[in-house]
């Protein structure tokens, strides 16, 4: 793998940039590999890397019916945290945000990951309850949540003028999350897959997974795609909303259903915010972006939908819930906006397991997975090196649903 | 004057003279100037500098296309980033360049410039790695943004918006779509009209054109007078369609509304039928040094000359590739502009076309190799593409043309699909996903004859009713002709000089490259990778020369590289308009009870309760604090009385033949066996087997019942209860109204609340054994018509007055002033908390948490063992089927009487640092136990009474005891008194 | 937002509405399914990419229960119950 670093750039300069290499290659599909990953999302990636990385497995490829990293994962708030509620979840998390953190490093490639802070605006004692349960709980697992008074989010985020007392829902103080990040979430998709492609990953673009394939004896034995049967003896499903779309094709049916999340931009400002202000109350959280942009997300559509538009009534209401506690923003302009399926489980917690398939596993469910990009993937390699789920991951299988003993985290961000 | 503005002509009034400042100087124009023309006029040249390597921008387009004239508005009219060739020329306006310092002119960012080299597209990804990238971010952010943000919102005026029903909409009011709109309108269908420009006109505004031997605009100052005279007409200008959604629902921007108190007004219109006319833009072309200021578009130069009467150059070169430049020759002439050669890259030109250049010079298989001049032209470098001979040319401006963009914006948000179209180079309309039709220019229909013709056409086949689109009168104009040969770019192979595909970001062909060099290869990588297209101009020039270089590269098609996603906004749009006049309590309005007034009165702390109810927390006295209050109130309840207003309660009634047995499916326990009068205390639960909500149900008579939520979930109850009629029992007889609001009530509670209810007045018979705990009788209470119940939620003996909400505030006056011997205190939310506590009564919002059954609250007894069904009640068997360990609920009693236990704080095994077995679920200062008590949910609760519980707050632990759940009349006793 | 057809009203905005989840199986009987068929009941829902069978709750009209079959890729309504008389 072609080192990055100021040294090389500057050499490369000497010579026009000519000879930069290519990030992945473009190799012919092969008729069999040992593991075959569909998605080349953040978590298809990321199994992809970890898989040869920490397993030594190399024989995988990754098939896109894209382009890669075009997914959830090419349009994302880029939001990455650990404030969970439930023990099941948090040191989930922990870990993810502390691979995060150490990713630039790993994979050479500049993630541009920035600890943010994270500032919960609270409106209500309720909601302040809750938050105080989850930081004693998030502390047992050394992620950090602290309460701030009015004055001190304010100092904090000065552009945040709304919310006084005499305002609708008045700002009663806050929560500190100094654990929260955010970073480039192109980097992230491009990194993996450059570093899982000097491993010997294969990325195979524009190749589309029609069916999954199973064997007589009923385990998986490869997947069906539009260039031709590909064999294998274990498939990993990491494609969002699309799972059940694909699942089906093996006759497995799982509790997920697609729904339609999306985010906004502002136009290009000067630095106005430097933390990442998460508002559920009123029902939006944002960011700045390196570039000057605010990256604005609110709560999900009702209804399933594959569609990736706007619904103009959550739009409005979001972006008046922003206005509500940030009049100064009114009129600031929206540059660009968006919407990306993801699915839901009943607990919306996410499904990570080898299925009832032999053979078939899943990663799922996530919801909102960017910021578990890095354990999601870490955990489902270790699930299919080794044949047993990562302590980090057990929990999440599907096998919970059977005794119905959900794992509720609700009330996060708005996106839940 | 100055010294570009031309002597007459021109869509300004001269009679209306503007002075405005730019970058503090003073300047003069005219009303019907954009900043942009004002500028040109007054001479200027570089007005910003470029994102990244800080090189000199001038103005390039004339409108929403420019892709670099940035500026910032200061004053009121603060708003960001904006294109000055799209903001309206004000008396006062005040604007300055961003992007550069000290000054546009001398602007020290340019020494980046040392560094290009370093810099090329993605060298981020690349670097900034080491030590981290905590170190550059702070430099990045501060270099990068554009613009700041108003630091307040807008002084005066505000937002508005409106809905609309039509049946067509037409977005556009270029030729197209004022005819599109005379013949909708004369049929006299519904029709809304929304154009982005200052004027109706569209290309006819710039172009010299003709209609029925009379200069164009004479025909569209008639269409307009006609149509604003009729009444089905709806015709807004200044207005911007910018999204188009699922069923046809477009948004519009008003810009510039009638009433002045509005700043902008955003519409939402839901059309039977979208006509898009929207027309098509220019695009660049691709050359080096094709972005220093000077260089513009040919269609830019064409209307700042016919529209604005400006010139900005004298001595002109054209360099093109397609037939359109050669119709302005005459009106560039005639402005006293010196055409001193057209540059065409085509080696066959049209007679037909050069004779409109008869006396201009034409060099033809030719392009322009550089362009001189850093900060304004002064002289461009021709090549042949034969010999490769070279020749200087010494000008003051380059005007190019590189192609016309139909623009599809709107049709692609809406899932219409496009494909290529080699005819004109350029993506067309191919399917439509909505009911909508595309015609002129962004149809690809660039001849205004055939424009004409294909609006006659389509429209007459586009009749949403029955009554037919014709148009009857006769546009004659001459027959045009357009043809073209794409050059995406030239050879670039040696060249030194950066060629520019996304003027904004400073995005080079060589950033291309690179991309598609490193693997990049689609064109969504592309666009992310260099960054091209992804600025304020959303690539509107740049993007299709994008798509065809990398066409080129990959010796594909364009078609075959597709081109990027279309997304909302088509221009950028304030906040303040998409959210329109919703603010504050419009927005989020709350609800409130007869009471609320006197509360607030009284100095009630009010909270923000569920559902939006404002409740009062608790009322303290002068120079009292949360907690003095609360005991007090407390106090009051469990020794003499109190009252508290339980008008947010759910309430339902139903009625039929089959309410008994829908409360049997709907409620854990039985309700069905109910006498008229008597109720019960009910859990619901959903199906799969989580506590929904709590409350009561009465019986009236035989077929009539009321049941109380909740007031936090009484929708979600009503919504619960219709579906499962609605689609599971049909054929049940079950009619539910919700009566939330039409009764409010005001519980009183405490030993001396049945001496306050005799003492009020009343018909009732209120001894014990006539009327019993949980039963309901009606009669008057002090003169008033009131249902009283006897539920406790405090665990006090208590009469709920049910009353209608003319009388309430009566009722509760009276119950004040009659219990002041009794010492009665309003309770607040706060102070029921803490009674709750003590009897270890349910709370939603605390106990359940998502995780825990009935069985696990200790409240089995309301599980009936004789229904064969219930909702819930399977799930719950086989929840508990798995026989992992339930967590119970308990009470907790902190071994230090006076230490509180934070609400929520996990239970740890020995307060050790590892997953949790529990957690608090309440802790209230008890004022009957002189102590603090709380309740917690733990595994196993029930086996551990009397045992110890540490509760873990970080690094401290907090012992307690484990107790049964409740700390005070444990036997009930007293609310059945 | 969708405009959605309510068989009372007529054409209403999706804002008067509340959705109620796509058609399932019909809720069984619960004494007599396994519990895996209880389980498949409460969480298996259809999740086509295309029409789906959903319900709808106009709680902010005239409180009717109904069910339309829209399609989730492209949000087009194929389906809508009439207004019987």
């Amino acid at each position: 793998m072609q080192h990055y670093s100021l040294l090389s750039l500057a050499r490369n300069a000497l010579t026009g940039h000519k000879n930069w290499q290519k990030a992945w290659r473009s190799p012919p599909l092969k008729e069999k590999y040992e593991v075959i990953i569909i998605g080349a999302g953040g978590h298809g990636l990321a199994t992809a890397y970890y898989l040869a990385k920490e397993f030594g497995i190399t024989d995988v490829a990754v098939l896109e019916r894209g382009w890669l990293g075009g997914g959830n994962v090419a349009r994302n708030t880029v939001t990455v945290r650990s404030n969970y509620l439930r023990d099941q979840s948090v040191p989930f998390y922990v870990k993810s945000v502390s691979l995060y953190e150490g990713l630039t490093k790993n994979l050479n490639f500049n993630m541009m990951h920035s600890k943010r802070t994270m500032v919960d605006v609270v409106h209500n004692y309720p909601k302040m309850r809750d938050l105080r349960r989850r930081q004693l709980t998030m502390d047992i697992y050394n992620s950090t949540y602290e309460q701030i008074s009015v004055d001190r989010v304010r100092e904090l985020i000065p552009a945040l003028t709304g919310g006084g007392p005499g305002s609708r829902l008045p700002i009663i103080g806050g929560m500190v999350h100094k654990d929260a990040g955010v970073n480039r979430h192109d980097a992230v998709a491009w990194g993996y897959a450059r570093a899982a492609d000097a491993l010997g990953v294969e990325m195979h673009q524009k190749t589309a997974v029609t069916s999954l394939l199973r064997a007589k004896n009923g385990d998986i034995s490869g997947v069906e795609t539009v260039k031709g049967t590909v064999k294998a003896k274990k498939v990993v499903v990491a494609v969002s909303g699309h799972t059940t779309t694909i699942t089906e094709t093996a006759g497995l049916r799982l509790p997920l259903r697609t729904m339609n999340l999306t985010a906004f931009v502002s136009e290009p400002i000067k630095p106005i915010v430097d933390v990442i202000v998460n508002c559920s109350d009123l029902g939006f959280y944002f960011s700045q972006s390196d570039k000057g942009e605010l990256v604005i997300g609110g709560a999900p559509d009702s209804a399933q939908s594959f569609r990736r538009d706007i619904k103009q009534h959550v739009f409005e209401d979001t972006v008046g819930a922003m206005l509500e506690l940030f009049p100064s923003f009114k009129k600031l302009k929206l540059l660009r906006q968006w919407g990306g399926h993801l699915d839901i489980t009943p607990d919306a917690s996410p499904i990570m397991d080898e299925t009832s398939v032999p053979g078939l596993y899943v990663t799922a469910g996530w919801w909102g997975g960017y910021k578990a990009i890095p354990a999601g993937g870490l955990t489902m390699a270790h699930q299919v090196a080794t044949n047993s789920p990562h302590p980090l991951m057990e929990t999440f299988s599907h096998n919970r649903f059977k005794n119905l003993d959900y794992i509720l985290e609700t009330g996060t961000t708005t996106a839940r | 004057m100055s010294h570009n503005r031309l002597k007459s002509g021109g869509r300004i009034d001269r009679s209306k003279s503007l002075s405005f400042s730019f970058n503090g100087k003073i300047y003069q124009g005219f009303e019907g100037d954009t900043l942009a023309s004002a500028l040109l006029a007054n001479g200027l040249n570089v007005i910003a500098r470029s994102f990244k390597y800080h090189r000199p921008r001038g103005i390039i387009g004339s409108g929403v296309e420019d892709p670099a004239s940035l500026i910032e508005l200061l004053g009121e009219e603060g708003s960001g980033n904006n294109l000055c060739t799209t903001v309206k020329l004000k008396e006062g306006l005040k604007a300055k360049s961003i992007n550069c310092w000290p000054s546009v002119d001398f602007d020290i960012g340019a020494s980046v410039q040392y560094f290009e080299k370093l810099i090329p597209a993605g060298f981020y990804y690349k670097t900034f790695m080491w030590p981290t990238w905590h170190l550059f971010e702070p430099f990045i952010r501060i270099a990068a943004g554009l613009a700041s943000a108003p630091k307040t919102p807008p002084k005066t005026g505000h937002f508005e918006s409106r809905n609309a029903h039509t049946d067509f909409l037409i977005i556009g009011a270029g030729p197209a779509g004022l005819l599109a709109t005379l013949m909708a309108a004369r049929s006299g269908a519904k029709v809304f009209l929304v154009d982005q420009n200052t004027e109706a006109g569209g290309s006819l505004l710039s172009l010299n054109l003709n209609i029925n031997q009379k200069p164009a605009m004479v025909w569209v100052e008639s269409v307009v007078k006609e149509i604003t005279n009729m009444p089905n007409v709806t015709h807004l200008q200044d207005s911007t369609a910018w999204a188009y959604r699922e069923h046809n629902l477009v948004i519009v921007n008003e810009r510039e509304v009638e009433n002045v108190s509005i700043i902008e007004r955003s519409w939402r219109i839901r059309a039977k039928k979208t006509i898009i006319a929207t027309g098509a833009i220019e695009r660049s072309l691709v050359f080096p040094n094709n972005d220093r200021p000077g260089v513009m578009l040919a269609s830019a130069v064409q209307t700042f000359v016919n529209r604005y009467s400006v010139k900005p150059g004298n001595n002109l070169v054209i360099f093109t590739n397609n037939d359109s430049v050669y119709s302005y020759i005459k009106d560039l002439t005639r402005a006293g502009i010196n055409i001193l050669a057209i540059v065409d890259s085509r080696k066959n030109i049209a007679d037909s076309v050069l004779v409109d250049a008869k006396n201009i010079r034409v060099i033809s298989n030719s392009i322009i190799k550089n362009v001189n001049g850093y900060k304004k032209v002064n002289s461009v470098v021709v090549q042949s593409l034969d010999d490769k001979e070279v020749e200087t040319i010494s000008c003051d401006l380059l005007a190019h043309s590189g192609g016309w963009n139909p623009m599809v914006h709107l049709h692609s948000q809406s899932r219409g699909t496009v494909k290529f179209d080699d005819r004109i180079a350029s993506f067309v309309p191919e399917y439509s996903a909505q009911n909508s039709i595309n015609i002129g220019a962004c149809n690809g229909t660039f001849a205004l004859n055939e424009i004409f013709d294909e609006t006659e056409l389509l429209l007459s086949g586009a009749s949403e009713n029955s009554k037919p689109l014709v148009y009857k009168g006769k546009l004659e104009c001459s027959k045009q002709s357009y043809s073209i040969e794409a050059l995406w770019s030239p050879d670039l192979s040696k060249e030194k000089n950066k060629a520019f595909l996304d003027i904004q970001n400073d995005v080079t062909h060589d950033d291309i490259q690179l991309a598609l060099r490193e693997g990049y290869s689609n064109v969504e990588h592309v666009k992310r990778y260099t960054t091209g297209g992804m600025g304020f101009d959303q690539g509107k020039t740049g993007n299709i020369n994008i798509i065809g270089v990398i066409a080129k590269e990959q010796g594909i098609g364009l078609d075959d590289v597709g081109t990027t996603t279309f997304r909302s906004p088509f221009t950028p749009v304030s906040f303040g308009s998409i959210n329109g006049v919703r603010e504050g309590s419009v927005a989020l309005p709350f609800r409130h009870t007869p009471v609320t007034k006197w509360n607030l009165d009284k100095g009630a702390f009010m909270y923000e309760a569920g559902a939006r109810w404002r409740r009062p927390g608790y009322f303290p006295m002068p120079g009292e604090g949360f907690q003095e209050a609360v005991n007090r109130e407390c106090h009051a309840v469990r020794t003499g009385v109190g009252v508290y207003d339980g008008s947010p309660l759910g309430k339902f009634e139903l009625k039929g033949e089959n309410v008994g047995e829908f409360l049997d499916l709907i409620y854990t326990n039985i309700m069905s066996s109910l006498e008229p009068g008597n109720g019960r205390y009910g859990l619901m639960l959903t199906d799969d087997g989580l506590i929904f909500d709590d409350g009561v149900a009465f019986r009236i008579d035989k077929h009539r019942w009321f049941i109380s939520t909740s007031s936090g979930h009484s929708d979600a109850v009503n919504q619960h209860m219709l579906k499962i009629l609605a689609f599971d029992y049909p054929e049940w007889d079950v009619k539910i109204t919700n009566i939330t609001s039409q009764w409010n009530n005001a519980t009183i509670c405490g030993p001396q609340a049945r001496k306050l209810l005799k003492k009020l007045g009343t018909d009732m018979d209120c001894e014990n054994d006539s009327f019993p705990f949980m039963s309901f009788r009606e009669g008057m209470i002090a003169n008033i018509p009131a249902r009283v119940i006897r539920v406790s939620f405090t665990g006090e003996l208590s009469f709920e007055v049910n009353v209608s909400p003319r009388n309430m505030l009566r009722l509760w006056e009276k119950i004040i002033e009659e219990g002041e011997e009794f010492g009665i205190l309003p309770v607040g939310s706060e102070a029921s908390h803490v009674l709750r506590v003590e009897k270890g009564f349910l709370s939603l919002g605390h106990e359940v948490d998502g995780t825990v059954d009935p069985y696990d609250l200790g409240m089995g007894w309301l599980m009936s063992k004789k229904k064969v069904d219930y909702i819930g009640k399977r799930s719950v068997d086989l929840r508990r089927s798995s026989g992992k360990v339930r967590r119970e609920l308990v009470g907790l009693l902190p071994n230090d009487p006076n230490e509180a236990i934070p609400e929520g704080a996990p239970i740890t095994p020995s307060g050790k640092k590892v997953a949790t077995e529990g957690f608090t679920t309440a802790c209230v200062w008890s004022v009957v136990n002189n102590r603090w008590v709380g309740l917690a949910l733990l595994e196993n609760g029930r086996a551990r009474y009397g045992e110890e519980a540490c509760v873990r707050i970080k690094d401290r632990i907090i012992s307690a005891k484990i107790t049964k759940p409740v700390h005070h009349d444990p036997d009930g006793k007293l609310l059945r008194s | 937002m969708l405009l959605i057809n309510c068989p009372f009203c007529k054409n209403r905005n999706e804002t008067e509405f509340v959705y109620g989840g796509p058609v399932g199986v019909k809720r069984p009987d619960p004494s007599l399914v396994s519990d895996e068929e209880w389980v498949d009941f409460l969480t298996m829902v259809p999740n086509p990419m295309g029409p789906v069978y959903e319900r709808w709750w106009h709680a902010r009209g005239c409180n009717k229960w109904f069910i339309i079959c829209r399609d989730t890729v492209t949000h087009e309504i194929l389906e809508s119950p009439s207004d019987e008389p």
